[in-house]
Parts: C-alpha cells; structure tokens; sequence
C-alpha cells in the first residue's frame, strides 16, 4: 500500500500551519522576509476561527482616553491573568499592539472612528481604560480578510515580478497536516492530506510555525468551530516540545444557551459593555454578590453608581458586569446550582429593558442581526438565556517569548497565538487575543524565517517516517470493525463536559483521567466509512487521537493544579494560593504518555513590577516575593535619594 | 415540531450523482445544518459539506435549500412545513466535489485579480485620519463573509460556464466598490477597472445577489448602480467625447476597454461587424432588446468570443482597424445624441435637466 502511495512534495523555507490571525500575520511576516512561504488552511481561506471575534483588538493607542499607555495595558493583562502570565509576553503585547493594529490600516482595515477621525477605542471587561479597536461587532472578519488581502497583494506584487502569484507565498486550502517530521531534533517537514481528493501532500521545510487555535471540539458546548481540535498542540507534543497551562481553558460567561439553534454561540462583552446587565429568574441584577476583594476597590457597589458610569466613567466605578469573565462564569454558574437559572440552564442577559431598539441595532448590529435570524430572538424586546461556554485555551505550546521558538528538545519549530501558552497566563482579557495574533504571529513569522536563513544545510526528511504518517493516516480507513468516530467525539466531549469543565473537583479529575485511558483504547481502532474524497468522518477519526492527547493534558494538569485560579476552579481548592503562581505545569510526550512536571515561572524585571502597587501584589505574591518586591522599592528609594 | 422529517440531499461526486432521500430526527429550534451534521452521525458519516462557525459569521455552509442559495446555520427549520420535504443541493454554479462540497477556486481567482488596496504614500502608519461617516460606505461591503451566494445566483455565470472568464461577480464588484468609497486608497480607476476588467457592464442588474445575500448587503443599490452610473457619467460625458476627437489617441484621459488578460486572450479570427458595447454579443436580438431601454429583466445577450485579430488583440488601433478613422469609444452602432429612451440609467439628476 504504502510504496504506491502517490504523494505530492514541496519545498517551502516556512511552512505556516493554520490560517488563522496567527497564521496569516506569520505567513506575511516570513514572505517579507524573502522567505517562500506556505500557509496550510484547514479550512479555505479565509473562514479561520478568528472571524468569530467580535469584541475587538486591545491596543493602548490612547485615542479616547489619553491616559492609556503601555504600562497600563500591561498591568491589566497581568491582573487578568493573575500574574500567572509569562511577563515577557505580556510586555511585548502591551508595547507592539499599537503599532500591528496601525499596520493593519496601511493593509486597508477599516475601523471604526473617533470624532477626530482616529480609530475608535471600546471598553471591555478587564480593561482599565476604552481600548478596543473595533469594526461593529465583526472586528474577527475586519481582521481576517484584511490579512487575507494583504497576502493577496503580496501574490500580486510575486505575479507581476516572477510571473506567478504562487511564486513566494501559496495558501493550500482544505489540508489537514497529520504528522511533523524531523532529522534528529530538527523540524524537516510536515505531512498532511489534501481534504478535497484525500490525497497526501508532503512539505519540506526546515521552519514550521504552528498557528492552529484551539482545543474547543473537546467539549459539549463550545463556540468553538470543528477545525479546534488540538491540532497544533498535538503535533508539538509528538515533535518533542511542551506544553504549559493546559488547565487553563476559558468558559465564556455569556454563550447563548437556548434556542438550540444557537447554542453556544457567544454574546460578546461589549453587550454588557454597552449597558446589558444579567439577572436571575428572580429579576435580581446579582453580579454585585459576586464581586471578589481582589476588585472590590474597581468596581461600583449599587446599581445607581453602576449605571452612571455609562457616561461618567472617569467619578464612578464600573459595574460588576464588567468583571473578568471567569468571576462572571462562576457567579452564572452559582445562580443556576443554586435554583435561580433561566429554564435552559442559564441566566438572563437583559439589553432590551435599558436601550432603546435604535441604539441597541446601532451597537450591536450583528449580534441584533445573529439571533433574529438564528433563532427568531428580537434582543431589542427579550432578554437572552445566556451561560458558560467553552471559548478559549490559555494553555499551549510554551515558546520562547521574543521569537515564538517552541522550548523542549526540537529546532526550527514556532507557535503564535491560541496554540502557543504562556502570554494570557490563567486567564485572558477580551480583546487581547486579536492583537496578540498580530504581535506574536509576526515575531514567529520573523524568527522562523532567520532561523531558515541560519541554516548552513537544510535538514532531511526521512523516508520510513513518511511510511508511517502513510499508515496511521490510512488505518482508519482500512479498519471496519471499529467504532463511529462520531460516537467516539461524543463520549470524549461528554467525559471533557461532564468531569473537567468549569467547575473541577479531584475525583471527578481521576475519574476523568480513567475514562480518557479507555477512550484511548476505543480511538486506536476507530474505523471510518467511505472513501479518502472529502469524507468528514475520516477526518474526524484522525483528529480524534490529537483531541484526546491535549485532553489528557488538560485533565493532568487540572488534577495537578490545588488551587483555583483564571479559568481553572476547583471546588475542592476554591481560593487562590500565592505558592502555586510560582509554578507552570509543562506537559511532555515519553512515548505516547503525558509526563507532567513543575516548573518555576520566570522571575519579573524589577521596572515591571515597579509598576504595581503592594498592595495588589500582596494578594499574589508569597511572603518571600514581597520581602523582595520591598528590598526593591527600599533600594530605589535610597538611589532617589542620592 | 419534534419528530421525522423527510430530507433529500444530493449525493455524489464529479462524475454525477443523484438527491437521496434520508428521515431525520429534528427538534425544535434546530436549523438545516443541525440536521445535516444528525446525518453524519448517523445514516451518512461520509456525507460531506462544508460548515465552520455555526453562526452565520464565516460563510462555509452555502448550500441550495429547496432550490435557494442559503447558508445551512441561518436556515430554521421551523420556516418550512411540518410535511414539506427539504432539498438540499450542492452549489450550482460551480463544479461538485463531492455532496454539497463545490470547487468554489474560481471565487479566490477573481479575488487575485482585483487589485489591492493601495495605501497613500504620505501617510505613516498611526496617521490614518478618517471620518466614521466616510469609512461606513466601504464597512458595508466589508461586512461580506465570503459565502458566494451572490455568486452562484447570478444568472450571468449561473449555468454560463463561458462568461466566467470576463465576469468576476457582485462580490468582487463590491470589492471594487469597497476600494472606489475608501477615503484613502491611493488608486483612482477603480470603476474603470470594474467595468473593463470585471466585466460590470454584463451585470442588468436584476437583484439576485441582494435578495440572497444573508449580510444584507445592498450589493446593487450601494455598490454596482453607483459604479456604473459614474463609469457611464464618464462615457458619456461630451467632454470626453471631445477630448477622444481632438487628443491623439494614447494622450487622452481615456478609459480605455481592454482585455482581461492579454496572453491568454480566446484567439479567434477577426470577426468583423459591428463593434459594440452592448453586451459585446454580435446577437442581433439581444443587441435590439439592450437597445430597447430599461428592461432589468430581460434576458442577458449570449456571450460570444470577442472579435480579436489573428494576435489575439482587439483591433483597437486606427492602424489595425478594419475601417477608416478611429472607432469611437462608444461602438460603431451608437449614434449621437442617444435618444433618452435607449439609455439603461437613470442620471440622479436626469429629472431636473429636461
């Protein structure tokens, strides 16, 4: 069978797996650096997940409000992320942002304005000042097509030098890669299949970024699209690199929980934003009951101040709607254990009863447009039954902050945006994976091209292994007395659903851990029906080992883990604890088991923890932090002086 | 509304195929795609269809319900009967894959062509400065999710294979659009490129693309009348007319016809007859239909090869040409002043001049 096989090769200087904000801003980044570059779409072009972000892109440009700046940015996302965030990252973030968002415009983005004719800035949850660049509530798709036409006029610029628009830059749409290939602890290639004809396509190339989102198809409700399915996670394990924070997954507190035709589909932030408030079956506006000591001092404690601050933020405190969302998916998840949910299983997000039906479609056009269409929902005259949905993975593959380089022991291999860890530490901010997809896409683009160009021999793909990407991706095919992927799906999610969703407790963990051992078993002998021509249950049936090696990750490093903290709550553990900040949990592959160690994060540069007052530090830092964290303040304290 | 319902999906591949008929299990509140993905995890695993988002934001799922263009994620069930059967068709203006999965590259071929935004010289990033009324003209269009409905319903290519090469179709129509209303694209000819490169004049039109579009962009009102109505202020405008007689040509400010591609330009034998803009059709009934006035929904005139030499090139240039003088850039067959009733458009301020 296999020495039949026909296989399509290509060589390429960078292979960008993923088509995503990530993917596209690598991919463009590479080619600008004279790179021939291939962008490998699981999807077509254009249709990545990143069209789903509505909120915005967060960049402390300060266009309405002057006072922003870097710093600012910077400490809102450490706080977000509860100072698990791998600092380096953070700050990266906070300074390049600006200047990708601005980047865009020269690519033909069109966002919306300021009365001054910049760009308009929103707030959102988390955030301490209005910084979201935004278009409407479709910022994702703004994003998305304005990179995609950017890589078109790149194609454009190669048509016209070399005679061909694939001269330097091809997108391979509907290919799926299966299996990285190395020399030794070198990237050489990657294999995959062309969805469309089944065929296999073969790339050689000593760089390969992965940019390939998510893990959301592992859980029951998700807003998650079906290419997230740990993909890039998976492949990076099996290449020899590690993954940190993978018990950190994000639940968005507001996905829409009825009809079903819109289940687990998101309501953005900027709905309450804008004014939305949730409340129970009681009618009772309860996000005030759950405002934690960390915030108290930021948010307002009655209604009356809350409601001012729509149009007076500078004297008033924000409402409690706008807390990170882990404190507004717990305090959902409270009301409906206790009794007080919608008759769906979720609480109400009301708009209808606070704007009139003008200003709501004006604000918020899409999602008005969304759900009268979906589902026959008029948000201007009914409030939407609303819950947690599985949304986003803080968890990844743990690079290099400065150039995305994945740590473990492989070269030539890098991951930006939701596939790589580290930089939304337990927790993320809305708005700031739009532009951490440009700031960190870019610099993975960029390194993985000098890390091509450094190369004195290109390293080789070896023959035996092609053979065996060949086998395991044909085996389902070739079994017929296996089980329906689709079932398989179904109980993973289940268990992922049922046993590390958001809400954890350590028998559930073990349980979970078990289940997921036997669902191993089940999944090496599933068997699909039909042929290798665009078969769905094929394709499902080979994601199907990479959704479960990143869930057993997950449940790991959640089982692991003794405290709650971001987007991982256990219910046995509920307070955050300071020993704990100090350690990431890196999950590696030794043969085909996860082996999870601790390790310690790296220590903050003295100015960048300058920047925070004790008093917030204190309820992170362990005692031996501070005594530091006040050694240091003393030190610069007494160099003032002379 | 729980309960069976009678679904026929069309399955095959390239080489044909032929509607299937399944029951399905549907709950309320389910849309088609929700059936369809029931489907695959029961009766058919191997159906295949294209899906992403699950919420209208992507543009995957288009697929022909009953013989409309939908999208599958924004087609509720509970619009049809509880006994009415559900058909669901591949695309079809383009070539089947497999099942409801099209070959949907000629989309992403037009899209090369257009040429991209081109940012002003002078402006650093940061320094963008524009006003949010200028900037929503060109926001509408970009609300576009890339679904191609407008695209397969347009009669134009529809079950015309042949005029896919000249014609791009209203989504890049509103990408030219999009570019034209952009308060700081650096370029100037893009309803000229529309119409030339495009092939703009063959749209008349009809709506189609409008009525199917599920971001409710007026592609038509906002984006193709606009264009048209001011590429045909140009054509028409006497002084331009003026100028072609007293410049030589290559010196005027022309908006010239040329083709979409030189070197790969259909060779053929020069044909002769008239040259004309109508539709470029040498159908003499056609060519009387689009001479008849307003009709937005007559026939589209038969789509023929253009009248190229034995280079490949229109006979554009006085030397070339097969008769003396230059042609005149309105064709042979236009006789001037156009009476007002042979005019396809209506001027906004037409009205007040008459």
């Amino acid at each position: 069978m296999t020495t039949t096989t026909r296989i399509e090769r290509h060589h390429y200087d960078v292979v960008v797996i993923g088509a995503g904000g990530a993917g596209l801003r690598a991919a463009i980044e590479a080619r600008l650096a004279g790179k021939k570059t291939a962008i490998i779409s699981k999807s077509l072009f254009g249709k990545a997940h990143t069209v789903m972000a509505e909120g915005g892109a967060a960049a402390a440009m300060g266009n309405v409000n002057s006072r922003d700046n870097w710093q600012v940015h910077f400490r809102d996302t450490m706080r977000g992320g509860k100072f698990l965030n791998n600092f380096r990252m953070a700050e990266l973030h906070a300074k390049e942002s600006p200047q990708r968002i601005w980047e865009l415009e020269t690519y033909g983005a069109l966002f919306d304005r300021t009365k001054d004719g910049k760009i308009s800035q929103r707030n959102f949850g988390g955030h301490e000042y209005p910084r979201l660049a935004h278009v409407g509530d479709r910022t994702g798709l703004e994003l998305i097509r304005t990179l995609q036409q950017k890589i078109v006029s790149l194609q454009q610029e190669d048509q016209r030098e070399f005679g061909s628009y694939d001269a330097r830059i091809r997108v391979f749409s509907e290919t799926t890669i299966t299996e990285l290939l190395l020399d030794g602890d070198r990237v050489a290639g990657a294999f995959g299949y062309y969805r469309e004809s089944g065929e296999f396509i073969l790339f050689e190339a000593p760089a390969v970024v992965l940019a390939t989102g998510g893990v959301g198809r592992s859980y029951k409700v998700t807003s998650n699209s079906w290419e997230y399915t740990g993909d890039g996670h998976a492949l990076a394990l099996r290449a020899g690199a590690t993954l940190i924070n993978m018990e950190f997954l994000q639940f968005h507190p507001t996905g829409m929980v009825w009809p079903p035709s819109v289940k687990g589909i998101l309501v953005t932030e900027s709905v309450r934003g804008d004014g939305g408030v949730l409340k129970n079956s009681e009618g009772k506006r309860f996000m005030f009951d759950y405002v934690p000591d960390v915030f108290r001092k930021q948010y307002a404690e009655t209604e009356e101040e809350a409601d001012r601050w729509y149009t007076d933020p500078d004297n008033n405190r924000r409402p409690p709607e706008l807390l990170p969302r882990d404190e507004v998916a717990r305090a959902i998840n409270s009301e409906v254990k206790a009794g007080r949910g919608s008759p769906a299983g979720g609480v109400f997000l009301d708009i209808a009863s606070r704007r009139s039906a003008d200003e709501i479609r004006r604000r918020l056009p899409s999602m008005y447009h969304q759900f009268k269409e979906l589902a026959d929902v008029d948000i201007t005259a009914e409030p939407m039954e609303v819950g947690p949905t599985c949304h986003y993975v803080m968890g990844g593959v743990e690079v290099d902050p400065d150039s995305g380089a994945a740590f473990g022991h492989v070269r030539g291999l890098f991951a930006a945006g939701e596939v790589s860890g580290g930089m939304h530490g337990s927790n993320r901010l809305g708005g700031n994976s739009l532009s951490d997809l440009l700031v960190f896409g870019k610099r993975a683009g960029g390194h993985a091209a000098s890390y091509a160009d450094g190369l004195t021999a290109r390293p080789k793909v070896a023959v035996h292994e092609v053979e065996a990407a060949v086998e395991t991706a044909l085996a389902p095919l070739q079994r017929d007395t296996g089980e329906n992927p689709y079932t398989l799906q179904q109980d993973l999610q289940a268990v992922m659903g049922d046993l590390v969703g958001i809400i954890r407790r350590e028998g559930e963990l073990a349980d979970a851990l078990v289940r997921l051992a036997e669902l191993r078993e089940r999944v090496a002998k599933v068997s699909a029906a039909g042929g290798r021509r665009y078969n769905p249950g094929w394709h499902l049936a080979l994601d199907l080992r990479n959704m479960l090696v990143v869930s057993e990750c997950t449940a790991k490093a959640a089982l692991e883990r003794q405290e709650s903290r971001g987007g991982h709550t256990r219910e046995d553990y509920p307070a955050m604890e300071p020993k704990w900040r100090q350690v990431n949990l890196v999950c590696a592959l030794d043969g085909d088991t996860v082996q999870l160690t601790r390790k310690p994060l790296p220590k903050m540069r003295p100015e960048l923890i300058g920047l925070f007052d004790r008093a917030e530090l204190a309820k992170y830092l362990t005692d031996e932090e501070l005594a530091d964290f006040d050694a240091l303040v003393a030190d610069a304290g007494e160099a003032d002086n002379r | 509304m729980s309960g069976k319902r009678q679904f026929r999906i069309w399955r095959g591949d390239e080489s044909g195929g032929d509607l299937q008929d399944y029951m399905v299990e549907v709950n309320e509140g389910e849309v088609v795609l929700d059936v369809i993905h029931r489907l695959q995890a029961t009766d058919a695993p191997d159906l295949a269809c294209r899906w992403n988002c699950k919420a209208g934001k992507c543009g995957s799922c288009s697929m022909e319900i009953n013989g409309k263009p939908r999208l599958g994620c924004m087609t509720r069930m509970s619009t049809f009967g509880d006994d009415e059967t559900v058909t669901v068709t591949p695309l079809r203006t383009f070539p089947v894959i497999r099942d409801l999965v099209t070959d949907v590259s000629f989309n992403y071929e037009k899209a090369r062509e257009t040429p991209a935004f081109a940012p002003p010289a002078d402006v650093a990033p940061g320094d963008y400065r524009m006003q949010q009324v200028d900037v929503e003209r060109s926001q509408e269009f970009r609300k576009c999710i890339e679904c191609f409905l407008c695209q397969t319903v347009c009669h134009v290519i529809r079950d015309h294979e042949e005029n896919k090469q000249a014609f791009s179709g209203p989504r890049y129509f509103i990408r030219a659009a999009e570019l034209d209303m952009h308060p700081l694209d650096a370029r100037t000819d893009r309803k000229e490129y529309a119409q030339a490169e495009q092939g703009l004049g063959f749209c008349n039109i009809t709506k189609c693309c409008t009525e199917v579009c599920p971001e409710h962009i007026k592609i038509t009102d906002n984006g193709i009348i606009p264009m048209k109505e001011r590429v045909v202020d140009r054509r028409y405008d006497p002084l331009v007319w003026l100028g072609s007689k007293i410049f030589r040509r290559g010196e005027t400010p022309q908006t010239s016809v040329t083709t979409a591609r030189q070197g790969s330009a259909t060779p053929g034998s020069a044909r002769g007859g008239l040259h004309s803009h109508a539709g470029g059709s040498h159908d003499s009934r056609a060519e009387a239909q689009a001479q008849s006035g307003v009709n937005w929904h007559r026939e589209v005139p038969h789509p023929t090869a253009p009248a190229v030499d034995d280079r490949g090139k229109l006979p554009l240039t006085e030397l070339t040409f097969d008769r003396a003088a230059a042609p005149s850039p309105f064709g042979d067959d236009v006789t001037f002043p156009l009476p007002p009733e042979h005019l396809n458009f209506a001027h906004p301020e037409q009205d007040n001049k008459h």
